[in-house]
């Protein structure tokens, strides 16, 4: 304590000095956000049936996976005692948002998304478990449950299946990342979150960053697999990224409208913070760098008639920033909800450590964690057409001349 | 038959969850204590634990039955409000056996600077001092202070 102490500005209560929720928490809502808006995008090709984003489908499930089974860590991590969280779904007390949260997470992982992916991969987990050899063949041979059932008729029945269980995911994702908003909106002690708009806020942000995640994850898989980019796949996706980026920005816009006409005993505070402690991270970083720009680069491919190239530049600069935007957006409102005192007459500022349990490294690490998850995912249930079914094509005017 | 004809793994799939859900029953019932919730939202036995934990603070009115003098003292000054045992630790061995267990006399630069360091997250009109700065480095607090009467004379000798 005695080490930021010095860092303090005015007047903080004793309790206030030191920040109790670190970078690990900036963590968490930003990498939820990106397991819902991945959700997200894929059902837009299964419920809307918005068929030039299918080669991000499978993808899309894949990344929300990946990112799904890291997003409870950085909780871990914050915790003095991780294994009693446990705790909370042996005896969890419905009055208690977390504990609740806990099942909703649980639901979202077992019944939505692992059993999508299980009905969706069937097909070619049951003929990978034939094909393969080695240890993987077991692995394989587990994932098919003893059902070697590919028939037409049962293929059907997983697609009507899984259909039902996308539209059960999409209130399971706006219920997943709602609730992240709802735990910062309902603390009413802390002017700065404290507002209704907050899960609304956050889950237009969480769709925002999932898409944006997707669409670069595609476009750098496709890079890697030297194949081509589904250019009508991205310019739908950058649309798509658009519109929700447009409502993502309204209501953010519509809050700061808010708190500045309601001006209420807490607003000198507020502005003074966004305008010196937080003046980087929010007006240059999340609104202009983060928002403004990728905004302005998605609308520009809108209006402007520009070669594929330019597009794929322009929507790889567009999903990085808008990355960084969201993931500033978190940072000002987890760290930034920390840095004013109660009272309104002080600030303080964050510390963050380096190679400390809460601090810089294993933040990076905990980022580092889902990609290459994904990696190991994308390795074991391919996203992309199997050789089998890239070879029916090819074979076609083989047999006919 | 025909029910299950292109079905069948949707029923092992389901069969999966079931057992999932039967190994979480019977986990939580042999880890969580058969009285859990008897009273509240916790196990009734922490109550009896609780209690079983031996007393190791005598509480003021001990120390004031035979401390009187010290006690009434006290009463008229700025410190009348903290407990004996917050600067002097936990005392029910000395009330106990008053002459086997001699309390040590607190050391001002760990105990006053508690309370009394220099803090901008304290209030204004509350005393404070920079330790490093403020004079009697390698005295004890107690040499110009009166602890159980701060703020009377003769405060500073």
């Amino acid at each position: 304590m005695d080490s930021v102490l010095h860092a303090v500005e005015g007047f903080m209560y004793p309790n206030e000095v030191e920040l109790q929720w670190s970078v690990l928490i900036v963590l968490y809502p930003f990498i939820t956000g990106l397991v819902a808006g991945a959700f997200i995008l894929a059902s837009l090709e299964r419920i809307f049936r918005v068929e030039a984003v299918r080669p991000t489908y499978r993808l899309a499930l894949l990344t929300a996976l990946a990112f799904l089974l890291v997003a409870p860590l950085p909780l871990q991590l914050h915790l003095g005692h991780p294994e009693r969280s446990f705790e909370m779904y042996l005896t969890p007390h419905t009055s208690s948002a977390m504990a609740m949260f806990g099942f909703v997470y649980l639901w979202y992982l077992m019944v939505v998304l692992l059993l999508e992916i299980w009905l969706d991969y069937r097909k070619d987990i049951v003929l990978l478990s034939q094909r393969t050899t080695g240890p993987l063949r077991l692995v394989y041979r587990a994932l098919t449950l003893g059902s070697d059932d590919i028939s037409p008729r049962a293929l059907h029945t997983d697609d009507k299946v899984g259909w039902f269980v996308t539209l059960l995911g999409i209130p399971s994702a706006f219920l997943l990342h709602g609730y992240v908003g709802f735990i910062f909106g309902s603390i009413k002690a802390n002017p700065w979150w404290s507002t209704p708009l907050m899960p609304i806020v956050f889950l237009f942000s969480a769709i925002v960053s999932g898409i944006a995640l997707v669409m670069l994850m595609y476009m750098g898989f496709a890079w890697l697999r030297e194949q081509p980019i589904d250019m009508e796949c991205v310019d739908t996706i950058g649309r798509y990224l658009l519109y929700a980026f447009v409502i993502d920005f309204s209501l953010e816009m519509l809050d700061l409208l808010h708190r500045i006409y309601e001006a209420d005993e807490s607003f000198a505070s507020l502005d003074f913070m966004v305008h010196t402690k937080l003046y980087t991270s929010h007006i240059l970083i999340q609104i202009v760098l983060g928002t403004l720009l990728p905004i302005g680069l998605l609308a520009m491919v809108q209006v402007i008639r520009l070669s594929d190239a330019a597009r794929r530049g322009l929507y790889a600069s567009a999903g990085l920033l808008t990355l960084i935007g969201i993931f500033a957006m978190r940072w000002n409102v987890v760290i930034g909800g920390q840095l004013f005192s109660k009272s309104f007459l002080g600030y303080t500022t964050y510390k963050m450590g380096f190679a400390t349990r809460e601090g810089l490294l294993p933040a990076i690490l905990l980022m580092i964690l889902p990609f290459a998850i994904l990696w190991v995912l994308v390795r074991l249930l391919p996203p992309w057409p199997r050789e089998w079914e890239e070879a029916k094509p090819q074979e076609a005017p083989s047999v006919s001349a | 038959m025909r029910l299950l004809e292109g079905r069948a793994h949707l029923v092992r799939v389901a069969g999966l969850f079931a057992a999932g859900l039967v190994v979480f029953v019977v986990i939580r019932a042999l880890l969580v204590p058969a009285d859990f919730g008897v009273y509240g939202h916790y196990r009734a036995g922490a109550l009896d634990d609780a209690r079983k934990l031996p007393v190791v603070h005598a509480g003021q009115a001990t120390c004031a039955e035979c401390h009187t003098d010290i006690a009434e003292l006290r009463a008229k000054g700025r410190h009348a409000r903290i407990g004996c045992e917050s600067c002097h630790g936990a005392q029910v061995r000395h009330a106990k056996a008053p002459d086997e267990a001699k309390p040590e006399r607190p050391n001002g630069r760990t105990t006053c600077v508690n309370c009394h360091a220099a803090n901008v997250a304290r209030p204004a009109k509350h005393p404070q001092v920079d330790v490093a700065e403020h004079p009697g480095d390698d005295t004890a607090c107690i040499a110009c202070h009166v602890p159980h009467q701060p703020g009377t004379a003769p405060e500073v000798k």
